[in-house]
């Protein structure tokens, strides 16, 4: 191995010293690279979601670049004259046509297409991933509340950004989507007709609408989401990451690899292998063919038509909602509309944005966390996350209906009623489901603090009496099954005073009581230092060993413990 | 809280701390350490050649080349680039797992709040600088920029109001009396012994087909677009026996041959999904159901309002035409749809 | 005279004279008639024939006479097929939907039952009974001679008109009640055009009266064109659309690349201190 020499005696380091002498007198940046160049980051794969996001972002940006060199935002007819035979001769709008120009024509052009495509629906599902893993380990608690906002603000824009991207080719199947948006702006409570006018500058379809939509998707979102990862990075570095309990994991460290060269180099070289997958994706599997759908026609249409599948709630949501529809005062409310396609995602964002809020206000915890949680250790959570969870999924499915129906040969309407439904049952039963399961999982871990694992070595004694031989676990992972927060003690406020006086804060306090009766309600403490104690005294007095320490080697055949 | 209570609350199990080291094969063994270096540059090497590769297939591959049903150009181009940049990518990260220090290395966390001295500082610059613009003492100034700068925001409102049109044209569509029902696509009119019972034709007023004297369309672009999203019908023909029509529009269809709209009441996507035998219409998108044998009531799924039909007559020489504009609201509902004209 | 005459009558000589008669003039019609004579006879044998095999195969539903069977309550058990045409028998029983062998929300595609003589013979049958759709000629199913202007045209018809219910590919579509519009994939030209002449169960007619044969013909060529040609982006789905894009996107590449994650914070291969 040869030794290394401080850079700024090798060669490249002494040609170099000249310039980068010349930015530092301007920049001063040493004071920023001194603490971060050797920032020490946590290694984990769930750690990695977000980053998976990221690198999406960034093919997005080159492969999206690419593309506006050739599309023509513009709803102006033309005739197409192009390479694909079955459209030639067709009137249909710029852009369009310079769509099929780009798949066909340009070389290279279909596949940074479905590279950017692909890349959009990988985007949302890393977001989605993402936002569940911080979701299930507690890691939006304090200090990173902001953070989370900033995260459910980029997952509301990813949304739009990526309805406006695919509506850009103006075909048969995105046109469709924005009629149904058409529709769905109408729905607005007294004033969608004149939302509806101004969106689309008069009406449907005009010819606005497509070089509005391309805006949006090139300059105002891709700003705002620039603005927001930065901000969403800034802070992550300056928190430092969370990271999973475990031995010498404290709240008040991180311990992982640092900067340069190890979290640069996997990180870095995440960043290939996500671009590589999504062009191996944009090579081999074909997305959005619009050839084949035709240019957009208003009185056109295809069976099957669904949006990508980020939007696929929404539109299960608008396909099981029942044809409610009502005049009041002589206004008309389409709540069979308003209600799924808007009132639901405003619900959604609401709750995410809200959750850290109302999790503290339920737990009363101001504490700063670091570490994070196990989902098991927080069992209403994680049980209320499923539930939310299964809400999306059944709406998801029912926006995939008549696909099911054709493909499994089943009743597109026995299927939308079971959706009806589902969609209030499913997440009862799995928040029920969730819980048990979590709760049952605590239960073993403190079985195996307290007694060992099972070896699986029967022994007989000279009664005849059966048990099973334990071997306690490695002392790394007993302090990782103990690394959570004790249950906090839960009073209820008291109703009234010594004298008799009510308190005047009684029913809040009443319902804050409740609230944490709920959300703590059924989890299994961790033992105390008591209860371990017993029970190593338990199993002296039975005659194993339990040696400490990370010297643990296993079991014999006969159930003892190995050491040297 | 007593001893017992700390006692009971302290943690059970103590930190280890942090796991000793334990090197990688590639630290002690220098043929380890030589062929994980030769598995990373392999990989760059590779990736590079596949760049180069790219390069050659752009230039050479005909557009029109198909390999095994596909694009040639498409999969060469995108085996190339996808594999060239996965194989830098595991190759910087096997660099990273095999040949980088891997020692874990403990930082501090600081405290997250700024400290008591950084904000006391804060504060008496923010006092300072409160203080000498005088912001605090001089009500009049202060309020009558907020005023200014909150007045400032109804320009950039203002300016928007041209985004578009106030609505207009909610109740009507380019459908007059007289006006031929004809075949969409091919713009022919249709007379009645043209249709056979489970007929269904996809139909355009006949002004979206009209042509001026230069031949060119009357209506193109934007504005056949913008007129077939409200006037696009479909024609069926049912048994007499079969129909039960709606009020007082018992005389609205021919022999059996009804016109209804194509424009779903729900949120406006064309239907065509006709069933014959049931005499259904499906809407692809929400699965609302029209009964097209009994005044286009809603049988199923989000849609409120029954599709709208269109009243049919004859003209001088037999060909379908409209009596006259629809009666109903065409296409999704809005706000005042019960203040206007029709309902 | 009258000697020769009275002496030489028979009392069977009228009969005799009337049987001659006949012979002569039988005969010389029978020599100097058009040779429709055989032409007639294979018509009538083939009919004959599709009548034997309807009457074993088809009766048990449409009735001995073809005019249908109806169930106790007046629901259709098997329709009456007086009318339907030889086009309509040519398209149900040549894509083996009829005979139906299961009870089902609409008969399915299947391998056909009878060969293709015997199809013709129960088409001429059917035919004979009442006029109807004809089985196209070659004519106008000769996709392969479209012109490119043919296939443009084929394609706006065939997006107006058929993709709501059998989808821009061709790949099928969903109705009410388990009932569906099949793929268009792998069915022949003429099955194409009966179909669409014929409206089989649930899909409407499209008479030749709107949808001309030429343009009938456009969208058959165009069908075979989309069907034909290179699946330009790769692996196609099905093509089912967003549906099938999602389940890539997350199966492939969330699947994918969260397995390259685990590979990226998984710990070698460690060597045990000695």
């Amino acid at each position: 191995m040869s030794t290394y020499s401080p850079i700024e005696d090798t060669g490249v380091g002494k040609v170099a010293s000249g310039p980068v002498q010349w930015l530092d007198e301007r920049l001063g940046l040493a004071g920023l690279a001194k603490k971060n160049l050797r920032k020490i980051f946590p290694d984990h794969w769930s750690f990695m979601l977000g980053e998976i996001a990221l690198w999406s972002f960034v093919v997005l940006l080159l492969t999206g670049t690419f593309l506006t060199f050739w599309f023509q935002p513009s709803m102006a007819e033309t005739t197409y004259q192009g390479t694909y035979e079955p459209l030639r001769g067709l009137e249909m709008s710029h852009a369009f046509a310079s769509t099929l120009d780009i798949s066909f024509d340009i070389r290279g052009g279909l596949l940074m297409r479905q590279i950017h495509h692909w890349s959009a629906n990988l985007f949302m599902a890393a977001i989605i991933v993402h936002m569940l893993r911080v979701f299930f380990t507690g890691a939006f608690r304090k200090p990173r509340e902001i953070n989370w906002l900033i995260g459910v603000g980029l997952f509301s824009l990813g949304m739009i950004e990526g309805f406006s991207g695919y509506s850009l080719p103006d075909d048969l199947l995105s046109g469709t989507g924005l009629r149904f948006v058409d529709g769905l702006i109408r729905s607005i409570p007294i004033v969608g007709s004149y939302i509806e006018f101004f969106v689309f500058g008069g009406e449907f379809p005009g010819d606005l609408i497509i070089p509005r939509l391309y805006m949006a998707h090139i300059l105002l979102i891709p700003a705002l989401l620039l603005g927001l990862i930065g901000a969403h990075l800034l802070l992550l570095v300056y928190h430092k990451h969370t990271q999973w309990p475990g031995p010498g994991r404290t709240e008040r460290n991180v311990v992982g690899y640092p900067m340069l060269p190890v979290y640069a180099a996997k990180a870095g070289g995440f960043f290939f292998v996500v671009f590589g997958f999504t062009a191996l994706m944009g090579a081999f599997i074909q997305i959005n063919p619009v050839w084949l759908y035709g240019p957009y026609n208003p009185s056109e249409v295809t069976a099957g038509s669904q949006p990508d599948w980020y939007m696929g709630w929404v539109e299960g949501a608008v396909r099981i909602m029942p044809n409610w529809e009502n005049t009041i005062f002589g206004w008309t409310f389409s709540w069979n509309v308003f209600i799924p396609a808007v009132l639901l995602m405003g619900l959604l964002f609401t709750v995410l944005a809200l959750w850290p809020f109302v999790e503290r206000w339920i737990t009363g915890d101001d504490r700063d966390h670091h570490l994070l949680d196990r989902p098991r250790n927080m069992p209403v959570r994680t049980a209320l996350g499923v539930a939310g969870m299964t809400f999306y999924a059944i709406n998801w499915i029912a926006g995939g209906n008549d696909i099911i129906a054709l493909k499994l040969h089943m009743d597109i309407f026995a299927i939308t009623w079971a959706a009806r439904i589902l969609v209030f049952v499913a997440p009862v039963i799995a928040f029920i489901v969730t819980k048990r399961i979590c709760i049952g999982l605590q239960h073993g871990d403190r079985e195996r603090i307290l007694h060992g694992f099972e070896t699986g070595v029967i022994e007989r004694t000279v009664d005849g009496n059966y048990s099973e031989r334990h071997a306690p676990l490695e002392s790394d992972h007993q302090y990782v099954l103990t690394t959570h927060d004790r249950l906090p003690a839960l009073e209820a406020p008291a109703e009234t005073d010594d004298n008799g006086v009510r308190n005047p804060e009684g029913r809040k306090a009443r319902l804050h009581a409740k609230a944490r009766d709920f959300f703590y309600s059924g989890a299994v403490d961790k033992p105390t230092t008591l209860d371990v104690e017993e029970a190593h005294h338990h199993a002296d007095h039975t005659g194993h060993e339990l040696p400490q320490g990370n010297e643990f080697q296993g079991v014999s055949e006969t159930g003892v413990p190995k050491e040297h | 809280m007593n001893d017992h209570d700390d006692i009971e609350r302290a943690e059970p199990i103590e930190n280890p701390g942090v796991p000793a080291h334990l090197p990688r094969p590639t630290d002690v063994d220098p043929k380890q350490e030589r062929r994980a270096e030769l598995q990373v540059s392999g990989m760059f090497g590779v990736a590079g050649l596949l760049a180069l590769a790219f390069c050659v297939f752009y230039f050479t591959i005909d557009r029109d080349q198909t390999f095994l049903g596909w694009s040639a150009l498409n999969v060469a181009l995108g085996a190339t680039l996808g594999s060239a940049l996965l194989l830098i990518g595991v190759g910087a990260i096997q660099w990273a797992k095999k040949l980088m220090g891997d020692h874990e290395i403990i930082e501090m966390r600081h405290p997250v709040a700024s400290s008591t001295e950084d904000r006391a500082e804060t504060l008496k610059a923010l006092n300072a600088g409160i203080d000498e613009s005088g912001f605090a003492r001089r009500p009049l100034i202060r309020n009558s920029l907020l005023g200014a700068v909150g007045l400032l925001g109804l320009p950039a409102v203002v300016l928007l109001r041209d985004l578009g049109p106030l609505p207009h044209s909610l109740y009507e569509t380019v459908w007059k009396k007289g006006m031929r029902v004809v075949s969409d696509v091919s713009g022919t009119p249709i007379k009645p012994s043209d249709l056979e019972v489970g007929q269904l034709v996809n139909a355009e007023p006949g002004i979206i087909f009209e042509t001026d004297a230069d031949g060119e369309r009357v209506l193109h672009g934007t504005e056949a677009l913008q007129a077939k999203a409200k006037a696009a019908v479909i024609v069926v023909r049912m048994r007499p026996e079969d129909i039960t029509p709606a009020k007082d529009r018992e005389n609205w269809g021919i022999e059996g041959i009804l016109c209804y709209s194509k424009i779903c009441t729900h949120v406006g996507c064309p239907i065509s999904l006709w069933e014959q035998q049931t005499h259904h219409v499906l809407c692809p998108c929400h699965q609302s159901t029209f009964d097209l044998a009994d005044a286009g009531k809603v049988i199923f799924g989000p849609a409120n309002r029954p599709l709208p039909q269109l009243q049919l007559g004859l003209d001088g020489e037999g060909y379908l035409i409209a009596m006259g504009d629809f009666q109903d609201v065409v296409g999704p509902s809005f706000p005042e749809l019960k203040r206007g004209p029709k309902s | 005279m009258r000697n020769l005459s009275t002496r030489r009558r028979h009392p069977l000589a009228g009969l005799m004279v009337l049987l001659v008669g006949l012979l002569v003039a039988g005969g010389l019609f029978s020599a100097f008639a058009p040779q429709s004579a055989t032409a007639v006879d294979e018509d009538s044998r083939k009919v004959e024939a599709g009548r034997q095999l309807f009457l074993i195969g088809c009766a048990s539903c449409h009735g001995k006479n073809a005019s249908g069977v109806l169930t106790k309550s007046g629901n259709n058990y098997g329709p009456s097929l007086i009318g339907v045409g030889a086009a309509a028998v040519d398209f149900q029983v040549g894509t083996g939907r009829m005979p139906l062998t299961n009870n089902a929300p609409q008969a399915p595609r299947k391998e056909p039952v009878y060969t293709d003589e015997e199809i013709s013979q129960l088409a001429a049958y059917v035919a004979s009974l009442g006029p109807g759709p004809s089985i196209p000629g070659a004519e106008a199913l000769d996709y392969k001679n479209a012109s490119e202007e043919d296939v443009k045209r084929g394609g706006e018809f065939f997006r107006t008109n058929c993709t709501a219910c059998h989808n821009s590919v061709g790949a099928g579509g969903a109705l009410p009640s388990g009932r569906y519009a099949p793929k268009l994939t792998g069915a022949s030209a003429k099955h194409i055009y009966e179909a669409m002449v014929t409206g089989p169960q649930q899909m409407p007619v499209f008479s030749n009266a709107v949808i001309t044969p030429e343009d009938k013909l456009a969208v058959i060529a165009y069908i075979k064109a989309i069907e034909d040609e290179p699946s330009y982006g790769g692996y196609g789905g099905g093509g089912l659309g967003p549906v099938v894009d999602g389940l890539f996107a997350w199966i492939v590449g969330i699947g994918g690349l969260v397995g390259v994650a685990v590979w990226i914070g998984a710990n070698g291969a460690r060597v045990k201190k000695q």
